[in-house]
């Protein structure tokens, strides 16, 4: 029955070698970032210094897609390969998702304050995002809602596939939507160009955070083996018993 | 006759048998449509430009209560064992699923949108578009909820979860139907946007049946 | 045509129910499963009926594995398992009928099988007025409302009294008869004339935890 799994224990030492790889540039390329971002990189002509949050909204925008497509790929691996550690990579993904997402949004309604004058307008972009939360809320849902855990990954996993092919149409629904709806009084995000005083350090926070997801999702799947593991241990205890 | 209308007729005569479980879908419609002027006050110009994001948004919302009993019942009492057996594909059940929720509910959530927006007194030019996408968004929303259904089946807190899962993903429905009426009531051309619904409708129709066999197989097994 | 599977195993929940598992049936023969409460009696039969995907090995008939043509292979098997597929809101013939034309039966056929289980009379009363015997008696009615060459039942004479138990034992003699195959899921003794025994506590096998060395 092995042959069909990759071997779960190599993995575990395999990311257990890893994950410093990860996790120490993931640290430096953030705190260099924030450096730049902070102190070193010129003001908005327009925005003044509310632009720094951009630093870590940008990036944590590119990490809710990111991470919704790794997902919704090792889910399709999950179902067509049987793979556990597959599903097991889905499910160690999706709170560090959410959290992105989360944090997308609440960093694009900091900025909203200063630049619009409210917390929340339903701008496309940010209309989308929410939207993408809630994919990745139904997402955990779901595969917590069975008795039987392998039942919720494979329903998550199908769930997640689902999604990543409404994506598109949803933003471009709400892209849609909102043209019809807002004319263009909402401030452009980006201005016409970026000057890579500001590039360079939004770059080194982007794969900073790529990174930091990495480290993230070893650490997450090394957890979740271990859960397993333990809950395997005990139903093996328990089966004894029952034979004895 | 086919597995297919083998199928369809099932389900028809089992809802026809238990008429209140659609009457009852149709009756919360209504009756969440009328909360809303309660709430917002009664005055006719802002009921009538409230008027198709209501009706849609209350349709939505009625045939997501309706969407528990899909399979649940055939899942429980081993029918759907029996259906998985059969000489039908899955996917065919799936549609056939699909189809009779279509007409059970969908169907009749069709007929009673009128009502209400005659209630919110919607402008004559928006009737003809709001049947349209009523026609054109329905089936859309059994399909998708058919797949929410079967990803559910057999879950703690089956219902809930199934709105959260489904709602994000008709979100799209709810945009081109309402903006529909909105260009008629206006004047402009809705061609555009029900030809957009009418390829939601078309690409749903080939995808969400494999899902949603898919997801049956998972609950089965 | 021969009906079998070679190596199987299967996993229910997160436990190896069984492994290394083969078996035939020939036509006119019968299987009976045994073995105690939770040795996979129920999994092997859902294997079989294909709605359980074996975790290893495979299921074919002669002409090839039941994977290549799921269809095929339902419509070769009547499968009564532990739930009823009743609808209360329909009637005794009404119940009846929509899986027996699923399965290409015909009206002279339903009515026959009917009355070979004792159900004639009750074809117009609703699913709900019926007993959990007349229940069990209505699914088994599927196996005689049309045909298929294997029959896979579980614990099939479950609620029933000695003269169901007999009609059974007598519809399981005609199949055999006319070539047909039987799987049948039991603990008790159904009196079954010349039938292989297989017992599930043969194939149990030790869980291999595929977390191990994960520390």
């Amino acid at each position: 029955m092995i042959q069909q799994y990759a071997n779960p224990a190599r993995f575990n030492r395999l990311a257990t070698t890893l994950m410093p790889w990860f996790a120490w540039p993931a640290g430096i390329l953030i705190v260099a970032g924030l450096y730049f971002a902070l102190f070193n990189s010129p003001p908005d002509y327009q925005q003044g210094d509310t632009v720094r949050i951009m630093y870590v909204h940008v990036p944590a925008a590119w990490m809710a897609l990111f991470v919704y497509t790794s997902m919704a790929i090792s889910s399709a691996v999950g179902l067509i390969w049987k793979h556990p550690l597959a599903h097991l990579s889905a499910q160690a993904a999706a709170p560090i998702g959410a959290c992105f997402t989360f944090v997308c949004l609440l960093t694009g309604s900091l900025w909203g304050k200063p630049m619009w004058g409210t917390w929340w307008v339903w701008d496309a972009r940010l209309t989308s995002v929410l939207i993408l939360f809630f994919l990745y809320l139904g997402f955990m849902a779901l595969q917590n809602a069975f008795d039987d855990p392998r039942r919720g990954e494979r329903s998550a996993a199908i769930l997640a596939i689902i999604g990543f092919i409404n994506v598109p149409i949803i933003k471009f629904s709400v892209d849609w939507w909102n043209t019809l709806h807002q004319p263009a009084s909402v401030v452009k995000m980006s201005g016409p160009a970026i000057h890579s005083s500001m590039l360079i350090p939004l770059f080194m926070m982007g794969v900073g955070f790529t990174l930091y997801f990495g480290a993230l999702l070893l650490l997450r799947m090394k957890t979740l083996m271990l859960a397993r593991r333990a809950r395997g241990m005990s139903m093996a205890q328990l089966h004894q018993q029952a034979a004895e | 006759m086919s597995a297919l209308t083998l199928i369809l007729h099932r389900e028809i005569r089992l809802a026809l048998r238990q008429i209140s479980d659609s009457a009852i879908i149709v009756l919360f419609f209504v009756l969440a449509a009328v909360l809303f002027p309660f709430g917002v006050g009664p005055e006719p110009n802002m009921l009538a430009r409230m008027a198709p994001g209501v009706v849609w948004v209350t349709a939505l919302l009625a045939a997501m209560l309706s969407f528990e009993r899909l399979f649940t019942p055939d899942y429980e009492d081993g029918s759907l064992e029996q259906l998985a057996l059969g000489p039908a594909p899955l996917e065919m059940v799936a549609i056939a699923k699909a189809a009779a929720h279509w007409l059970t509910t969908g169907l009749p959530l069709m007929i009673a949108a009128p009502l209400i927006a005659v209630l919110y007194r919607l402008p004559d030019a928006g009737y003809g578009a709001l049947i349209t996408t009523m026609a054109l968004g329905t089936p859309t929303i059994s399909l998708i909820g058919t797949v929410g259904a079967a990803l559910t089946l057999g879950s703690r807190r089956g219902g809930v979860l199934l709105s959260l899962l489904v709602i994000p993903l008709i979100i799209p429905v709810l945009i081109f139907g309402t903006a529909a009426i909105d260009a008629a009531i206006s004047g402009f051309a809705v061609g555009q946007h029900l030809m957009l619904m009418g390829g939601f409708l078309l690409g749903a129709l080939v995808l969400t049946p494999l899902a949603t066999a898919a997801a049956l197989r998972q609950a089965l097994e | 045509m021969r009906f079998f599977g070679e190596n199987l195993s299967c996993v229910r929940g997160e436990r190896l129910v069984f492994s290394g598992l083969d078996f035939a049936v020939e036509p006119g023969t019968a299987l009976v499963l045994t073995g105690s409460n939770g040795s996979g009696k129920t999994s092997l039969l859902r294997v079989m009926a294909g709605l359980t995907r074996p975790t290893e090995g495979q299921l074919a008939w002669d002409d090839g594995p039941i994977s290549d043509d799921p269809e095929n292979h339902h419509r070769r098997l009547h499968f009564v398992g532990h739930l009823d597929a009743l609808k209360p809101v329909l009637s005794v013939h009404e119940n009846l009928d929509i899986w027996a034309r699923l399965q290409g039966g015909i009206e002279k056929k339903i009515a026959s099988a009917l009355k070979k289980l004792m159900l004639e009379g009750f074809e117009n009363i609703p699913g709900r007025y019926l007993s959990a015997g007349q229940r069990r008696r209505l699914s088994l009615a599927r196996l005689a409302a049309s045909d298929a060459p294997l029959w896979l039942l579980d614990e099939p004479t479950i609620a029933l009294d000695a003269p169901s138990v007999a009609a059974v034992r007598s519809l399981i003699a005609e199949h055999r008869t006319n070539g047909g195959m039987a799987v049948i899921a039991t603990n008790v003794d159904l009196g079954i004339a010349d039938t292989t025994t297989l017992n599930l506590l043969d194939f149990t096998a030790s869980n291999e935890d595929i977390w191990e060395g994960v520390t």
